[in-house]
């Protein structure tokens, strides 16, 4: 039902493909030396950064909203265990990372002219929708550890500077060095990886990335543990 | 046959508060049984142990002779809590429909929101409904998985006369056709109205536990109020059935339940009496009565 609250729907179907416009549609038409459609980059790009912000802001603001409304305590008292209701929320989060992706990746090829095989387009997809655990692991953290008054500043906080320094926004060889020192240590480089290497623009191998990626899994869903541990420990123990 | 809810010794203490003292509670099937007590005496900690909301630190809490929080036992029961929310995204009647979908063998949407009395908000979202028809929701969530027993907390809170008596009322036909129903409330008066059986709890123990019959004979049901001619003290009414007794300069107010007596016996000790008024007693203030002097 996500449709139904604008300022999520609309930041995360059409901001990307706004990003898109200025950022890649001047420059679709690029190549790269090693011949890489800049233009297809960039897609995958911001696609990157779509998918991670339904899952960073979604589950973070839409988790700390849930506690600070007492949802918790009605699905609570509901027959529905608690591990389905956050299943059936990961479900729908995809769902919608997939429709973001379409739209941004239609208009790409439409308004863009950009051509890449069907293949490349779905293994970019793919990527990207099973390599966002980290992020949805993110967003509960912050959901949890949050209220619903600091969830959207904390989400902004963490997510927009990641994505920028991450070279989602802007190509990271037009960065300043020290974010270039630093981006291979974030995991929303990492997680762009998966998509650049499907164009074969990829700075490392996939096993690095999903290396990386599952280490920040480990590390965000620690902390989103503790937090839910300790709420449950304050509301239902 | 296998009590609905069973509470055996159930402490429960949050910090320094002891919340629950020890309550031993069976709720047998069929029950319509209201737990009466002023705020804070413990009602609500009891239903969330009933339910495995809440875990108790000594005792044990059974739901259909399960751990509360086994999803058997869950399933036959539809919940309505006070500390609840929902986003308000969703309609009436989507809500419903989700929650339909918990359950085994659930009611039509339509009937789940009849009983609640909000057909005329099925396809409305529930940020636009206003606080009592918000309560009716949660007693649609509550009753549309059509489930063996149902838990209400406080469940007439905020609703105007009309939908209050309208919900009661589907809590009684709800009852008619066998479903085992714990409520909690403060107000004697529904408890008296709906239950077959009231427990009464305060400072986290069970004070009576009887017919409504029997707990109104234990409450003062008339109110005395009048001036007296000359000062009086508590030694007037030395002996006399009263209770509350509040003796301010000349005027005299107080509780009784044989108001005949009292005044019989005021008039033999010489007192006269001046504004004299007996009237019914406040339900509430007679019900403090009770707690109060446990």
């Amino acid at each position: 039902m996500r449709w139904r609250v604008p300022a999520f729907s609309v930041t995360n179907l059409v901001l990307p493909i706004v990003f898109f416009i200025f950022f890649g549609l001047p420059v679709a038409s690029l190549r790269r030396g090693d011949g890489v459609s800049i233009g297809a980059y960039l897609l995958a790009s911001f696609g990157a950064y779509a998918v991670g912000n339904v899952m960073v802001y979604g589950f973070g603001i839409g988790v700390a909203n849930e506690r600070g409304m007492k949802v918790d305590r009605l699905m609570r008292a509901s027959p529905l265990p608690p591990l389905v209701f956050m299943l059936a929320k990961v479900l729908t989060a995809l769902a919608f990372a997939l429709l973001s992706l379409v739209l941004l990746i239609g208009f790409g090829i439409v308004a863009g002219g950009i051509r890449e095989t069907p293949l490349v387009w779905v293994t970019v997809i793919a990527r990207l929708l099973a390599g966002s655990l980290p992020f949805i692991a993110l967003g509960f953290a912050i959901g949890y550890w949050s209220g619903p008054n600091a969830a959207p500043a904390l989400a902004n906080l963490i997510y927009l500077p990641l994505s920028f320094a991450s070279g989602l926004f802007v190509p990271l060889s037009q960065l300043p060095d020290f974010i270039q020192t630093l981006a291979p240590f974030l995991p929303s480089y990492h997680y762009a990886q998966l998509a650049w290497s499907a164009l074969g623009a990829g700075q490392e191998s996939l096993g690095v990335s999903l290396l990386w990626l599952g280490g920040y899994t480990a590390l965000f869903l620690t902390l989103a543990v503790r937090s839910y541990r300790r709420e449950e420990r304050a509301k239902f123990a | 046959m296998t009590p609905v809810v069973e509470l055996r010794g159930a402490r429960k203490r949050f910090g320094k508060v002891e919340a629950l003292k020890g309550v031993d509670l069976t709720i047998g099937p069929g029950e319509l049984v209201a737990l009466l007590g002023p705020n804070g005496a413990g009602k609500t900690t009891s239903i969330a142990l009933m339910l495995g909301l809440r875990q108790p630190t000594a005792g044990q809490a059974r739901l259909f002779g399960l751990d509360p929080n086994d999803r058997r036992a869950r399933s036959r029961c539809g919940v309505m809590l006070q500390e609840s929310g929902t986003t308000g995204v969703l309609t009436v009647a989507e809500i419903v429909d989700l929650f339909r979908a918990y359950y085994p063998s659930p009611l039509p949407t339509a009937r789940a929101i009849a009983l609640a009395g909000l057909d005329a908000k099925a396809g409305a979202r529930i940020g636009t409904l206003s606080g009592g028809e918000r309560q009716r929701l949660y007693f649609a969530l509550a009753v549309c998985g059509d489930p063996e027993a149902l838990f209400l907390d406080e469940p007439t809170v905020g609703m105007d006369v009309e939908t209050r008596r309208a919900v009661l009322e589907s809590i009684r036909s709800l009852s008619a056709s066998g479903k085992t129903i714990v409520l909690t409330t403060h107000y004697l008066e529904e408890a008296d109205q709906l239950a077959h059986r009231i427990v009464v709890i305060d400072h986290g123990v069970v004070i009576a536990d009887a017919t409504p019959r029997e707990i109104k004979s234990r409450i003062p049901s008339k109110r005395i109020n009048f001036r007296s001619e000359a000062a009086v003290g508590d030694a007037t009414f030395q002996g006399l059935p009263v209770q509350n007794l509040e003796i301010a300069d000349h005027r005299v107010h107080l509780l009784s339940n044989e108001p005949e007596t009292v005044l019989r016996a005021l008039f033999e000790r010489g007192v006269v009496l001046r504004d004299l008024e007996v009237t019914g007693a406040d339900l509430e203030e007679a019900f403090l009565s009770l707690t109060r002097r446990s």
